[in-house]
């Protein structure tokens, strides 16, 4: 007991080790990672501070149920390889979940010693194993169940698909991802910036699961070049539709078209799939302003106002009609943000865009705001003060106030109930839509959350699918 | 790799065709949808209505004008070398129906994209004149293809080298004076397709357009092809690309079309250079 307790208190003096960063004044005109990840001694050292607890939190904070205190103790002893095939298990992606997930309000907000000081960085750590095993692994692959005969569609190459296909490749059925873009990866690779999310690491994870036998079929946009029902017809017996909820929100007020003024759609899918941060090397161009506004305030607004700075902004600020307590965004990405320079407008919102006569953006009219009583979504409604319009000077608007559901697979497909929001209705636990033999989940479900979300979901339908594809329906 | 079978070009070199294959992509395509194409790692994403589709051999049709750094880009591609991506069928198919009288007038490559169009509308009974122009008698293509696809043809070119001599809306005049016309569909440069509306709205004839603004995704996830129809945003990628004559607004889209001209210079001159000094 007196054993325990010295360990205890040993362990509780080790501070959290600091994750090592590039500088905000060089990372700021720079595509590459901001955190450049754990040394092996520094995970090491980071892994002695867990305490193995016997009915751990951070494991009930985990969507995918990740053994947490179990690939812990594998990198504490070195045990690099183990640790990561421990990680396997439960998450397919941990390279990618290592570096996005909002770790601070799921495991690590559950860990025992963030209630006195700071959690493990349990984060940090799923990185630095998936990045060992990249670098350093043998490359062997998870063993495959014996080939069940059934076949399998996931429509989205997004952070729910891979989770379905990586869950039941595994167990012998035969997969096919059918992805609308010309690169796999959904969210992960149009939405994320380069600099939180290396695309060749996401490439990677996705030659991982064609290694594992998964095909990927690019350019292919279900609802157009083919429908659900072909794809049944063509032998496929259990669909997994995770397409995202890729529809822009766009502000309905004058001067919405002028040139300058990008959903973050636009903006991120210019920059990130398309490489315009990497102009002219990479044809497609992308609009560079000087003084850049940004409105909205989840990660998004983040990524766009980062990405502006990274582009060459003189300023680039935030503009939110809500104030910071409400911030849905990462408290790191904000934290990030406004080390590089992001400037945060509280309270404000736009009422016009001003334009030049040429019709590009130069300017935006903004009303401040107050917050009232609580709306629909539980938040403080912001209500305009009269009489306090004021201008900002910008010539590019990113706008970045959340995303909608794309009809174009919806709406071609019969007999697949929606709510009012055109999302796709499923039971919660099994993941089923109301049309047989069809499962969803992620964005297109819920509206635009987060990945390990995504993949909670598709983890859940996976099972699912499997029990139908064995059992039936 | 999406392979080129067929290629051939037009009005000196201005204008290329390509037939490729495609086959999941001729099979469910329509008249008035288009695909989307990338060359290679690099490249842009441009969209290019079809001119053309044979689900048979499981081939499409473009047919483009070299413009700038992408167009003079799938201009190097010959027999045997194909895209590194091509997307669709997208976008919403003509709405064909038989109606009576049906005009059809095409400038520039607009008219490859009449072409199928016309055609379906004279197939389904539909008594279809067609107008088309060019700037000059190099520069108009598919006359032939038009003549079969009409009952009545008029050709015009603005210099007045071949057919008659002024714009395509001289000839769209003395029709619609003649009345009973139950629809134009106009496809071309946009000051073209404004023009047309312009005047078919004074003599009260429905008409059908099919915009071009610059797209990204071609999926309705970006809205950057966004154009006003009436007052309301549509994207012309899931929403189009045709839309009504007299409720666009022509002069924004024309404003968003430069979006990034500047850009798009330098990069064709830079193209030109590297690829006229080999």
């Amino acid at each position: 007991m007196a054993e325990a307790a010295n360990q205890k208190s040993t362990k509780e003096k080790i501070p959290r080790v600091p994750m090592p960063e590039q500088e905000p004044e060089v990372r700021r005109r720079n595509f590459l990672e901001v955190p450049t990840g754990y040394t092996q001694e520094m995970a090491m050292q980071e892994a002695k501070r867990c305490l193995q607890c016997k009915k751990p939190g951070c494991a009930t904070g985990c969507p995918v149920g990740i053994d947490i205190p179990g690939f812990i103790q594998l990198i504490k002893e070195g045990e690099f390889t183990k640790s990561i095939r421990h990680i396997w298990q439960k998450n397919s992606l941990p390279a990618v979940c290592g570096r996005v997930c909002p770790q601070e309000i799921q495991c690590e907000g559950m860990c025992i010693l963030a209630k006195k000081g700071d959690p493990v960085a349990i984060g940090n750590l799923e990185r630095f194993a998936a990045d060992w095993e990249r670098a350093n692994g043998s490359g062997e692959l998870p063993p495959k169940a014996a080939a069940t005969g059934k076949k399998v569609a996931v429509v989205g190459s997004g952070p729910a698909g891979l989770t379905v296909a990586g869950d039941l490749i595994v167990k012998g059925h035969d997969v096919t991802v059918f992805e609308a873009f010309h690169k796999s990866g959904g969210v992960l690779v149009y939405g994320i910036p380069e600099f939180r999310l290396p695309k060749e690491i996401v490439a990677q994870e996705v030659h991982f699961l064609e290694r594992l036998g998964v095909k990927v079929e690019c350019n292919a946009v279900v609802g157009r070049t083919v429908t659900i029902d072909e794809l049944f017809e063509e032998g496929y017996q259990a669909i997994f539709i995770g397409v995202g909820a890729g529809l822009p929100v766009l502000l309905d007020i004058p001067g919405k078209n002028l040139i300058g003024i990008y959903s973050a759609n636009e903006y991120l899918t210019r920059s990130n799939l398309m490489k315009a941060y990497l102009f002219p090397e990479y044809d497609t161009p992308i609009i560079k302003g000087k003084h850049v506004v940004t409105l909205g305030a989840g990660n998004v607004a983040m990524d766009s106002a980062r990405t502006a700075l990274r582009l060459g902004a003189e300023t680039s600020r935030i503009v939110y009609r809500r104030s910071r307590v409400e911030v849905p965004a990462r408290t790191a990405e904000v934290h990030h943000a406004e080390q590089e320079g992001v400037e945060f407008f509280f309270l404000a919102a736009p009422t016009r865009f001003l334009g030049n006569d040429k019709g590009r953006v130069i300017g935006m009219e903004c009303r401040k705001m107050e917050l009232g009583e609580p709306d629909a979504s539980g938040r403080r409604r912001p209500v305009p003060i009269k009489d306090s319009e004021f201008e900002l000077e910008c010539d590019l608007v990113i706008v970045a106030v959340g995303t909608g559901a794309n009809p174009i697979l919806t709406q071609s497909t019969e007999g697949l109930a929606l709510n009012k929001w055109g999302y796709i209705q499923v039971d919660e636990k099994t993941g089923k839509t109301t049309k047989k033999g069809v499962w969803a989940g992620g964005d297109i479900v819920t509206g635009s959350a987060t990945v390990i979300l995504a993949m909670g979901a598709g983890r859940i339908a996976s099972q699912s699918m499997h029990d139908y594809l064995t059992l039936g329906w | 790799m999406f392979k080129i079978v067929r290629r051939e070009e037009m009005s000196d070199g201005t204008v290329v065709l390509n037939d490729i294959e495609a086959p999941k992509i001729a099979r469910k395509a329509k008249p008035g949808q288009f695909v989307i194409l990338k060359a290679n790692e690099t490249g842009e994403r441009i969209p290019l209505t079809m001119a053309e589709t044979d689900p048979e051999k499981g081939t499409i049709t473009v047919i483009y004008q070299v413009v700038g750094k992408s167009t003079a880009l799938f201009k190097t591609l010959q027999v045997g070398d194909g895209y590194q991506d091509v997307i669709g069928p997208l976008g919403k198919a003509t709405h064909i129906e038989k109606l009576g009288n049906v005009v059809c007038v095409g400038g520039g490559t607009g008219i490859a994209v009449l072409h199928p169009i016309t055609r379906a509308l004279k197939e389904i009974g539909n008594h279809v004149t067609c107008i088309i122009g060019a700037r000059t008698k190099d520069l108009l293509i598919l006359e032939d293809r038009m003549q079969a696809a009409s009952h009545e043809l008029h050709v015009c070119t603005d210099d007045g080298s071949y057919g008659h001599h002024g714009f395509v809306t001289d000839v769209l005049k003395k029709v619609l004076e003649k009345g009973d016309v139950q629809q134009v569909v106009a496809i071309g440069p946009v000051p073209m397709m404004k023009f047309v509306s312009l005047m078919t709205k004074q003599y009260n004839v429905p008409t059908l357009v099919s915009l071009n603004p610059i797209m990204v995704d071609g999926t309705g996830m970006c809205g950057g092809c966004r154009v006003s129809v009436g007052g309301k945003t549509k994207f012309a990628c899931v929403d189009g690309p045709e839309f009504d004559g007299h409720q666009v607004d022509y002069d924004e889209l024309m404003q968003r079309l430069q979006a990034y001209c500047e850009d798009e210079k330098a990069c064709y001159n830079d193209f030109c250079i590297i690829r006229d000094s080999q």
